[in-house]
């Protein structure tokens, strides 16, 4: 569905991604794992168009997208949650949801609304209140709940957890698996917190200085006494 | 290439990745055209002319056709360009890189400079003319240096700049008339005025940010010119202030003739009398105030205060959260700013002999912004570079009369569509712990090194 | 324990946003040389705390007591946002990471050092006239900020401009900024997020070390358990703006009705599975902690 073939990116003098290879099939749920600073998020970015690929293409259900404008990916069914929580600030919480649904086919809308609020009853809770005044863990679930609104074919996410409490972590895991056994929808995931990431998804990639260093079925990668010791240890 | 764009596959191709879109190209192009076309038929295919007593329109249709023929077939490059966007990208940074290049020569450019301006009046094509351009140039460039302490520094956006050149210029106009003291008691005091205006005013307004900033500021620059046409007791209303004490060279005057008792500055050197002596000088003494303000603003980037004002400008909160008080460090860039402006404001008036507040209107405070946007918020450099473009270079196009406004207009977005964030943006940290080009030796950034330097070995076999 | 080592008292703190309460009538205490963390479920009102401590807001009802252990008490909720820092040396990172990005890493720590260096440079006279007292003011803020720089690994970098550095680094890069300050209380919202199992690693022996050899307090806002349970002395978990359990690490993890509102069943080995089973669960549990919290708070 998704095909990346030898993408480079630079920001500036850095060569951020060198040439990396990702496939994404119809109905999986692909993670990306990594230490910080590897490129994760950038190779989301360019998958979205912002900042272009240097070299290389990404092409989506075989239409090249390596140079289309990110607004218009929303029309060929790829939503994204950016990192960084990029929500409306002055609209309020629904206003937001509104906006996510934009380009989705309005006889859903109500029902798609009732998942999100489902998934997350703290924004039905504070449904009128303006999307600045949440607070940052909040923020983050409506960047998601926005991104689900417009019922992509392809969802990109970028760090889900950042800033969830443990509780609301699980709900979102099991919240896309289950959007993704449900509805098909294909999840490209990246991930910090790579035990939930991995124990979730159908494949996943490993990605150091900018190279896919390693994949497999995400299983495979949890067992791995490699990336135990990289990115597992210390943690839960 | 060209094969390809002719294929008759070309229509299909436009969901194949690497090729060339012909059918969105032609509709690019085209309507680019027609946008040329509605434009071009007022200004290039009618023309008014002067038939005896009567005015007649012509049509110039071959001339149109032709702009809208250039304007399609152009359009059309651009997309082949575009469509090599290995091209376009590699152009890219090779300008990047350029303006690197540049700035890391930009002590020895800034010296030639100066040795350059110091040694202006002595080259051959320095006449009059000459020399009184660059002393307008050097006013520019002052201003452009005091207000980038404002915005390219502490990221105050002041439309209102002008004020402060008035304050100065009329603090000065009216020191010099009323009490006959010499320039250089009333420069400062200029200096001082305009730095409590800077002060008054940004007392109460600082707390506003960006956008509302720059409505307030754009507001006081306008009452400040208002005040000087309306206050006739003090200002002489529209009629300005004439007969302002020329500067003397510490009492010597460039005068013909001096004042019984007193010596002209020809009769101290005992050399003939030439009225380029004042010219030259009033040349000299620009040069180094601008200088002054050059040196001041190069050093201060490396205090505290300008690393305060350049942290406000990056983050306000996170500069709250350092204990740093914003209202003061604001304050200081404005003041410090209008300081500046006060004085590039004495040196107009003694200059002219005459200030008026038709010097001083919102035109002025937009070329001294424009100067600071384009050469690169906070680029000392970046701004003599954006002086010229906009004070200069329409100077010599004065000849092009027609056609001067559209090629500052075309200059404006082609230096925006290449640098977006002005010709020199590059911007060197004001305290190093490594020296420029330091490659680290171990940790992480070392691994990253000898990883790539391992991948070009790769490649080199 | 001993009120002597209170550093900071909050007593009966409210916070209100027109009808909204962020914040409802919560004391707590932070003691020196400890770490406190601050953890509840998303919109508990932990930031709104911070916000409160640093003078961001002020809040509607409520006592802050700083007793700094040279200075003397300071009331924060008096005073204004950049003199609680300064002054009263309390010092905070942000959930959203606020470096100035385009200047170097290094320029970054020497701001944070900006009032000290502005008497040295005798608001700016002495420094345009670069008096040896200055330049040894400065040197000696260099030296600080290297120290720093060496504890975080960004020594080598220290030239780069900080927008450049990855996430991980941006979050100690703020630590250190923090630390640049001098502070005797450090307020850390969500350092690690966005941190792997390994970085937060990192990250715990870091808080550590600075409890230990500044001798200073830390307050602590975070999501990621295995910091909280590792490295806190002493934990104070917010459910609706109210305090719904106090004590040490153990106590609380154990508490049911933090259990409930927010830390879930345990998580380690479960599958994805029997997390559906107990997705149910907090739904309902929610009413129910947020009642146990009243009778606490």
């Amino acid at each position: 569905m998704l095909r990346v073939s030898g993408v480079h990116t630079y920001y500036g003098q850095i060569h951020a991604l060198k040439g990396v290879d990702v496939e994404v099939n119809e109905g999986e749920i692909v993670t990306l794992i990594g230490s910080n600073g590897a490129g994760k998020t950038t190779l989301l970015m360019t998958v979205c168009g912002s900042p272009q690929a240097a070299r290389g293409e990404i092409v989506f259900q075989g239409q090249d997208i390596t140079r289309i404008p990110t607004h218009k990916l929303v029309e060929l069914g790829i939503a994204q949650s950016p990192e960084g929580r990029r929500i409306f600030p002055r609209m309020t919480v629904y206003e937001n949801l509104q906006m996510g649904a934009l380009r989705a086919d309005p006889g859903h809308f109500e029902k798609d609304l009732r998942r999100v609020y489902d998934l997350f009853p703290r924004l039905e809770e504070r449904k009128s209140q303006r999307g600045g005044t949440l607070s940052g863990g909040e923020q983050q679930m409506l960047a998601i709940g926005r991104a689900l609104m417009s019922r992509p074919k392809l969802l990109l996410l970028d760090e889900p957890s950042l800033g969830i409490a443990p509780l609301v972590v699980r709900q979102i895991f099991e919240a896309i698996k289950e959007i993704n056994r449900t509805q098909g929808m294909t999840v490209f995931l990246v991930e910090q917190n790579a035990f939930h990431a991995l124990k979730l998804a159908h494949r996943a990639y490993v990605m150091v200085n900018g190279n896919i260093t390693m994949s497999g079925s995400g299983r495979e990668l949890l067992d791995n006494p490699e990336i135990r010791a990289a990115y597992l240890e210390g943690g839960h | 290439m060209a094969t390809d764009i002719a294929s008759p596959s070309a229509s299909a191709a436009a969901k194949r990745p690497g090729s060339y879109d012909l059918p969105g190209a032609l509709k690019e192009s085209a309507i680019t055209a027609g946008v040329a076309a509605v434009l071009a038929f007022p200004f290039l295919g009618l023309q008014a002319n002067n038939d005896g007593p009567e005015l007649v329109l012509l049509t110039r249709w071959e001339l149109f056709f032709w702009a809208v023929a250039v304007v399609f077939v152009g359009r059309m490059l651009l997309t082949v360009f575009r469509w090599r966007s290995d091209a376009r990208a590699k152009s890219a940074e090779g300008l990047k890189a350029f303006g690197a290049k540049f700035q890391r020569y930009n002590v020895w450019i800034g010296l030639a400079g100066a040795i350059f301006a110091f040694t202006l009046p002595m080259w051959p094509f320095a006449d009059r003319y000459v020399v009184d351009i660059a002393t307008t140039f050097l006013i520019y460039v002052m201003l452009g240096w005091g207000l980038n302490i404002v915005v390219g520094l502490a990221g105050l956006l002041d439309l209102g700049y002008v004020a402060f050149y008035a304050v100065g210029a009329y603090s000065y106009a009216l020191l010099a008339t009323m009490f006959d003291w010499s320039f250089w008691i009333c420069l400062p005091l200029a200096g001082l005025f305009a730095a409590t205006f800077g002060v008054i005013l940004g007392f109460p307004v600082l707390r506003l940010r960006g956008d509302y900033l720059a409505i307030v500021t754009l507001g006081f620059g306008e009452i400040i010119r208002v005040v000087l046409i309306n206050w006739y007791d003090v200002t002489n209303g529209p009629d300005g202030i004439g007969s302002i004490p020329r500067p003397t060279f510490f009492g010597y005057a460039f005068d013909r003739s001096p004042e019984e008792g007193t010596m002209a500055f020809h009769q101290l050197l005992g050399i003939d009398f030439d009225s380029m002596h004042r010219i030259i000088f009033l040349y000299f003494l620009i040069l180094i105030l601008a200088l002054i303000t050059n040196a001041f603003t190069l050093r201060v980037r490396k205090l505290p205060i300008g690393r305060g004002w350049e942290a406000l400008r990056e983050d306000e909160i996170a500069c709250r959260s350092l204990g740093m008080n914003p209202t003061n460090t604001k304050l200081s860039a404005f003041a410090i700013g209008a300081m500046f402006g006060g004085f590039a404001g004495s040196f107009f008036a003694t200059r002219q002999g005459f200030i008026s507040p038709e010097s001083f209107t919102f035109i002025e405070s937009a070329i001294i912004l424009a100067i600071v946007v384009l050469g690169g918020m906070g680029s000392q450099l970046g701004v003599v570079i954006a002086a010229f473009v906009l004070v200069i270079v329409p100077e010599w196009l004065r000849e092009f009369a027609e056609y001067r406004m559209l090629l500052f207009g075309l200059a404006m977005v082609l230096i925006m569509v290449w640098r977006p964030r002005g010709l020199l943006s590059h911007r060197d940290p004001t305290v190093r712990l490594h020296p420029p080009g330091y490659v680290p030796r171990h940790g992480v950034e070392a691994q990253k090194v000898q990883a790539q330097e391992a991948e070009l070995a790769a490649k080199a076999k | 324990m001993t009120t002597g080592n209170v550093l900071l008292d909050v007593e009966h703190l409210t916070m209100r946003f027109g009808g909204l309460v962020a914040i409802d009538d919560l004391s707590f205490e932070a003691r020196r040389n400890e770490i406190t963390a601050l953890i509840g479920p998303n919109g508990a009102g932990k930031t709104t705390v911070f916000n409160c401590l640093t003078g961001f807001y002020k809040p509607t009802v409520g006592r802050l007591k700083l007793n700094h252990p040279a200075k003397g008490d300071y009331l924060l909720e008096r005073m204004d946002g950049f003199r609680i820092t300064q002054k009263a040396d309390v010092a905070r990172t942000f959930q959203n990471i606020r470096l100035f990005p385009q200047m170097s890493v290094l320029e970054n720590l020497m701001v944070a050092q900006h009032n000290r260096l502005m008497k040295a440079s005798m608001w700016t006279v002495g420094g345009l006239l670069n008096l040896p007292s200055f330049r040894q003011a400065e040197k000696e803020a260099i030296e600080l900020a290297k120290y720093w720089l060496n504890k975080v690994s960004l020594y080598e970098r220290a030239d780069w401009e900080a927008g450049n550095l990855p996430y991980g680094d941006q979050r100690r890069l703020e630590i250190c900024r923090a630390m640049c300050t001098r502070p005797v209380l450090l307020c850390l919202d969500e350092p690690a997020a966005g941190l792997n199992p390994k970085e937060s690693l990192e990250l715990n022996e870091l808080l550590l070390g600075i409890r230990d050899e500044e001798k200073i307090g830390i307050l602590l806002i975070e999501h990621d358990m295995s910091v909280v349970m590792q490295i806190s002395d002493h934990v104070v978990v917010l459910d609706h703006g109210r305090k719904i359990s106090d004590g040490t690490p153990t106590e609380v993890k154990n508490d049911p009705a933090v259990i409930r509102a927010y830390l879930g069943e345990d998580e380690d080995e479960d599958l994805p599975k029997e997390v559906a089973n107990d997705l149910h669960m907090p739904s309902h549990a929610h009413g129910t902690g947020h009642d146990h919290g009243g009778g606490q708070g």
